[in-house]
Formats: C-alpha cells, structure tokens, sequence
C-alpha cells in the first residue's frame, strides 16, 4: 500500500497551514531549550526530545475536535503542546519546580491534564495502549461521540499488551485511533532488527481494524487521514490505525550517543523531509506568507520559548510537605 | 549578542566530560541543530549540537582536554561581524539548584496512647439473617451498581457464565451486557482498559479469576493505577476496585496458590482489604466502590460458602482502617485477616479450654492497617502472635511485629510470633500442602511459647 500524501488541493487554509508552522515550530524550538537546559543540568534523569516528529502531532490535533482524548509514552513534550498546554508549565515540569504541570512530582514522562484531556504521559512502554482504549470505553460507556487518540512507537507495537488491546477495542468497537509513531528506531534497534513484519499498520487486521500507513514528514497527509480514521471513530465503526512513519532527530534520550545509525542518513532526512521545511515552503510557494512574516512567526516563538525557560529557572521546588500529598484522593 | 555555550550535561550522571574534538572553528557559521563537537561522557561519546544560531566567536577550550566541568564556557557564539575577541562575559554559569535536604520528617510521630474506635459496626438490636460471603460480596456489589450508574464490572466469565466462582449471579441480567461485561482471557489487556476508563471518569470493578492471574496486570495495578494521581499532582487517579480470590484453594498447586497480602500492602496509593466474614465482605466492598482510590480486594475461595450474622440494613458500609475485635481477652493478643481469621478464632477456642484467654483482632484492612487496637490491645495483653497464610518473608506480620517493637517494646513480655504459610511454593500432595498451609495447632503453639505455657 503506498504511503498516503497529501492531495494537491489541500482543505487546509492559508491560516491554518501558518498555524502548522507555527505549532510544529513551538515543538522544536521547545525541546531544543529542553535539551539546552539539560545539558545545564536543570533538567534531570530521562528526557526524550520530539525533535523531527512535530508534524505527526500536530496534523492529528487539527482532527480533532473539543473533548477528543490524547495519551501517550514517554515522548510526550510535544504533545502536551500540540493540544494546547502551557509551554511554561511543561518547562516548569522538566525541572521539577512547583509550577509544574504535576507540581514537580511528575517529571517529563509524567505530565497530565485534565482540561486539555492529556492523559499522560507513561513510562512503561505500550502502557498507555490499553489505557487509550480504556478512555475510549469511558467516551462510549457515557454515549458521546468523542474519541481517543492513543499514541506508540514502533518499539511498542511489539509488546503483548497492544494486541490484547486491539482484540478489545475490535470486540467493543472503542473509539480508538491507534497512532503508531513509527520513527524507525526502538531505543538503539532500527525497526528492520527488531520487528518481523515491516508493515505495523496491517496488524489490525488479524482483528478487523482497519490500517492506515501514513507519511508522517508531511502534516498535510497526518491530517488528512486524522480525518478519516476520526470520522471512522465518530461513526460508531469501531478502532482505526494510523502508522505514522517519522523519524526522531536526537537520541532516543538525552544521553543515548545514537551510534546505531549513520550521521549521514540523519542528515539526509533532515534535508529532504524535515516538516517543518515543508511547509515553510508550502507557505512560500503559494504566497500565503513573506519571509519576514516567517522570521515573525520565529521570533514570537523563540520568545515563547525563552519565557518558559525563565519561569521554569524561578518557579521555586515544590515545599517539602508536597512528598506527602497526592498519594490518596 | 555574544552567547557563551556551556559544557553540556549529556547524562543523568555526568559531572564532567572530555571534550573530544571540535567539528567547527572559530569564525564557522552554524545553525540550531548543528554538531558542533564530540564530547565524551562517563557513558559514551556524544555528538553535541548548536542550540542557537550565529558564527563560532572564540573556542575556549581546545579539543582533546579532560576533566571538563559541566557548564564550563566552552565557547563564544555570536552575530556576524560581531567583535568577540574580548574574554568571555562575565555572566557566572546557571548552575542547578541546590538538592533539598535529604531528611524528611517522617510521618507524624506516634501518639502515647493508641485511639480506637470502638463503635461497633452496627446498632444494636439490628435484624441479622445469615448469608454467605458469596451472596454477600454479589449484593454489596449490586446495591453500589444501583447507587451508581459510572460502577461497571468486568472480567472473564463474570456475565453469561455468572461468574467462576458464581459471585456475580444475576448480575447480568438486573444490569445488562453494558455494565456486566465478559472480557477474553486477556488479564493485562482489561486491567488496562479499566484503568484508563477510572482516569476516563467511571468505577470499574475488575474480577481476576484469582490473583494469581493479576500477576500479568500487575504493572497497571501498581504503575498505572496506583501512581498515577501522584505523578499528575493530584489531578487524576484511578478510582476503581481490583477483585478477587487470592490464596490457597485445595490442591490446586503452586501457580493458583498464592497469597498477595503483603505484595499489594507495601505500595503507596493503593488501598487493600482482605476480609473474613460475609458482613465485611459486603461492607467493605461497598465502602472500596465508593473509594476514589484503587482498592485491592483481597477474597477467599473456602470462605466464598461459608455463612456469618449480615446485618439487614439498607446502606451497610464498613469503613477502612478499623480493626474488628472479635474476642476480647487478657493474656495473648492473636491478630489476623481473611481466611488466617479462621485459624485465629479455632485456636483462641482451643486455648480457652487450657485457661488461656487470646484477644483476637481482624485487621479487615491491610492498608491502611488499624495500628491503634493492635496496640491498644498488645498494651493490655504483653504479648502478640500473628497468623497469616502468606510467605514468612516480608509478611504482614514481620510488619505488625516491627511496629508493635517500635511503639509498645516495653508492653512486651515475650517476642512476638508471626505464624505463617511456609516458605514453600505450594505441593500438590494433599499431605504436603497441609504442611505447607498454616494450622490451628501451629497458632496454639506460638501462643503457648509466648505464654511461656
């Protein structure tokens, strides 16, 4: 099956494909001062930058509608962004202060929020799979048609959980869009070592779930089948797969060397299929936007960005007593 | 503006680093996401990327040097045609805040006197008709699903079937497939699923055929569900009730012979309950559904048909973190739960016949555990023995005993006993798993040792 791309005639607008570039920018900008303020050793332990994945998140929030559900791994900054959190309390949640998402107590793998419907955040990978289904059974339990985005690796769609998971929202018909981010590396082990099947998108069909494989450099494409694989969910048909072939620039953490792969084939992809290129040039091409307009868009998010930063530096620690809160409701 | 760039902390341990070999040289211009150098960490050798954008002002510490200080200025990045020859600015590196301080008051220390509740469970006079903990269990479940229309139960066999162990007969048809939900042989798949529906805003009910089967869900049990209301900051938990029976059956072997008591007890922000009679069978779980917590309830095969006194009432509850005294008595304290009751209650017979007088307690709840009448009751008596059927290591009772040493050692006229399962897996022999089980004779022993009978 070919790798679906965006259509000529896009039902994307002049506006909103600004608003892409601008959220996607967000993302990166982001985690490179997250990475920056690792390396000054504000942030601690394990930190997984999105870095080269942007347009998948951000292609499946312009699918989504208020109420949809999203819940993830470990990799999680960028889509704490694309639903609309607050870039000064993911920051502030990286280095464990009290303004935090989670008050410090989190950290980057652990970051919720219940206004914006992000549930996590997990670092047990696939966890959040059966989770994801598990909201969705809450949507359709109370009969309303919204719907659950639950993002994975390619690394976890080799974990038992995930087909346990498929067979119950097949069963069920949960409202389910499996988001297979599939950035060809699990951990240090490129996909072809690790999985026997290449394509991870026909493995719903053993269940009937219906799979999508998708080009996840071009946000155009991510949305356009965010749509269908949505209007699926709503329709009351049951789960749907998208996977998402991407590719992560950094390390699978901040202090992964990444030898398993050329420094060339990183460059290549940076070159010829950043997304972020894309659609500046999408912008360019149609005159939908002037390179000063773009340097505007870089300098408000630059600005953003460094506003986080500072709020995440003088955010104070949580008080002591926070160690005891939180356990029980 | 001239941006000095610091030596990166590239793992979660790194102090200081080798900077291996520059990749670009004074007067390069670089972009966000360049590399710009090799350094090598207590891990490995790490390619270090440019953050900002502009031209290499002045490198300020050459390749090849060692023991490089985290956040050390390495060197000086600025706009074209910016004049960068002068030192480095004088702005001292963002060093991280200083660790708080590693003690923390513990908990609040324990008071002198133990306080107890001793209001008894139910008023005086009550009409009681004799039920078993099956029917019990199945009507404190159903009069919660009546109360509450977000309380669903799944598992395997729980609907058509009526349940494995006929707990939920008739459920299905008062509540219908949506709320009595069939699920395949799939432990850690529906475990998870009900997790995300609690975070999603409903009260699962889960029933494992038996807690042996809950071991392939234990990482939601423990991971998803029972921390995640901390890791949000207390913005979502999972409130929601894990069930079924756990322990010895009768010769059903090591894999279905399992006591997890003292497993699920140790972790933070779970709730357990491990009850014996049918009243708190039904009271107790009637109190879990309505916990915002996951709850761990803890049930027994052999009691499933066995009869007690249930109070006829429209809303009986039994609250967690209160011991029930079942015996009084003045010269041993015997304290137990779940099926290790039955043992307690054969032996404080049995002893009454010798002229001793034991003080049984059912803990009824393992977490929170109701300190205040064991203590209360070991001040009283001087002397302690635990029963449990569980492993001898990390027991409840090595718990219970550790606690009693720390708030009542000068109460004590004897060491206390745990009596415990042995630590053995479980024999299939019928000889063998009756060794390998606690007996009545065993608890009648311990007492007598500490009795100095």
């Amino acid at each position: 099956m070919a790798t679906r791309k965006s259509k000529a005639k896009s039902n994307t607008s002049p506006e909103e494909l600004k608003s892409f570039y601008r959220d996607m920018l967000l993302i990166r900008r982001f985690e490179e001062k997250a990475g920056q303020l690792y390396g000054m050793g504000l942030i601690g332990g394990f930190c997984h930058l999105y870095i080269g994945q942007e347009a998948v998140v951000v292609g499946l929030e312009a699918a989504a509608k208020e109420g949809d559900k999203r819940i993830t791994s470990y990799r999680d900054h960028g889509h704490m962004l694309a639903c609309g959190m607050n870039p000064n309390g993911v920051m502030a949640e990286l280095t464990g202060r009290e303004g935090g998402y989670s008050k410090g107590k989190g950290g980057s793998m652990h970051m919720f929020s219940k206004e914006k419907h992000f549930y996590g955040g997990h670092g047990i990978v696939a966890a959040q799979v059966p989770l994801g289904a598990g909201l969705a059974f809450s949507d359709k339990y109370k009969g309303n048609d919204n719907v659950t985005f639950t993002y994975f690796g390619d690394g976890a769609a080799n974990q038992g959980q995930v087909y346990e998971t498929f067979n119950m929202a097949a069963l069920w018909d949960l409202p389910v869009v499996f988001v297979i981010e599939n950035n060809q590396y699990a951990m240090g082990t490129s996909q072809q070592r690790s999985t026997s099947s290449p394509d991870i998108f026909h493995r719903g069909e053993a269940f009937g779930i219906k799979g999508q494989l998708v080009d996840g450099m071009d946000v155009l494409a991510v949305k356009e089948a965010g749509e269908i694989a949505v209007a699926h969910c709503r329709a009351g048909k049951g789960p749907y797969i998208l996977e998402v072939k991407t590719y992560r620039y950094r390390g699978h953490s901040m202090s992964d060397p990444a030898k398993y792969r050329t420094r060339e084939e990183v460059q290549k992809v940076r070159e010829k299929s950043d997304a972020i290129e894309h659609v500046r040039e999408l912008l360019l091409q149609g005159k939908h936007a002037t390179e000063d307009e773009l340097k505007a868009i870089d300098k408000e998010i630059k600005a953003v960005v460094n506003e986080s930063a500072e709020f995440a530096k003088t955010s104070p620690e949580p008080a002591l007593d926070e160690l005891w809160t939180d356990i029980y409701a | 503006m001239a941006i000095e760039i610091l030596m990166p902390a590239l793992s979660p341990t790194m102090e200081e680093g080798t900077l291996a070999k520059w990749l670009v040289k004074e007067g390069d211009t670089v972009q966000s996401g360049d590399i710009i150098a090799e350094i090598e960490t207590d891990k490995a050798t790490m390619e270090f990327e440019a953050v900002d954008e502009g031209v290499i002002g002045k490198i300020l510490i050459a390749e090849g040097t060692e023991g490089v200080k985290v956040n050390t200025a390495i060197a000086i990045i600025g706009e074209e045609g910016e004049d960068m020859s002068a030192s480095a600015p004088a702005a001292p590196a963002e060093a991280a805040p200083a660790a708080a301080p590693a003690s923390v008051p513990a908990q609040a220390a324990a008071p002198a006197a133990p306080a107890r509740d001793v209001t008894p469970d139910w008023p005086e006079g009550t009409e009681l008709k004799q039920q078993t903990v099956r029917e019990a269990l199945r009507d404190g479940m159903s009069e919660e699903m009546r109360r509450d229309d977000g309380v669903f139960l799944m598992g395997e066999e729980v609907a058509e079937y009526q349940g494995a162990y006929k707990i939920s007969q008739g459920m299905l048809e008062e509540f219908g497939s949506k709320r009595v939900i069939d699920t395949p042989i799939t432990e850690h798949g529906f475990a998870g699923i009900a997790t995300g529906a609690a975070f999603g805003g409903l009260k699962p009910i889960v029933e494992f055929m038996t807690f042996n089967f809950a071991m392939q869900a234990i990482d939601h049990i423990i991971n998803s569900a029972a921390k995640t209301l901390y890791m949000s900051g207390g913005q979502m938990g999972a409130p929601m009730v894990f069930r079924g029976p756990n322990g010895a059956a009768a010769r059903v072997g090591a894999q279905h012979s399992q006591d997890y008591a003292a497993w699920y007890a140790m972790v933070p922000g779970l709730k357990v309950v491990m009850p014996y009679s049918a009243s708190d069978y039904k009271g107790l779980m009637k109190t879990a559904i309505r916990d915002p917590n996951p709850v761990i309830f803890l049930e027994n095969e052999i009691l499933y048909g066995k009869s007690f006194d249930v109070p006829v009432m429209d809303d009986y509850t039994v609250p967690f973190g209160k011991a029930r005294i079942w015996r009084t008595g003045s010269d041993v304290t015997i304290v137990s739960f779940g099926i290790g009751m039955q043992y307690a209650l054969e032996a404080a017979d049995k002893l009454a016949e010798d002229g001793i007088s034991a003080e049984v307690i059912d803990l009824r709840t393992l977490r929170p555990i109701d300190y205040d009448t064991v203590l209360a009751s070991v001040q009283k008596t001087n002397r302690c023995v635990t029963v449990e059927e569980g492993w001898p290591v990390g027991s409840i009772g090595n718990h219970l005993s550790a606690t009693i040493m720390e708030r009542a050692f000068d109460y004590l006229d004897a060491p206390v006993i745990n009596c415990t399962g042995k630590d053995v897996p479980m024999p299939y022999a019928a000889n063998l798993e009756k060794h390998a089980l606690l007996t009545t004779d065993e608890v009648v022993a311990a007492v007598k040792q500490v009795t100095y009978r």
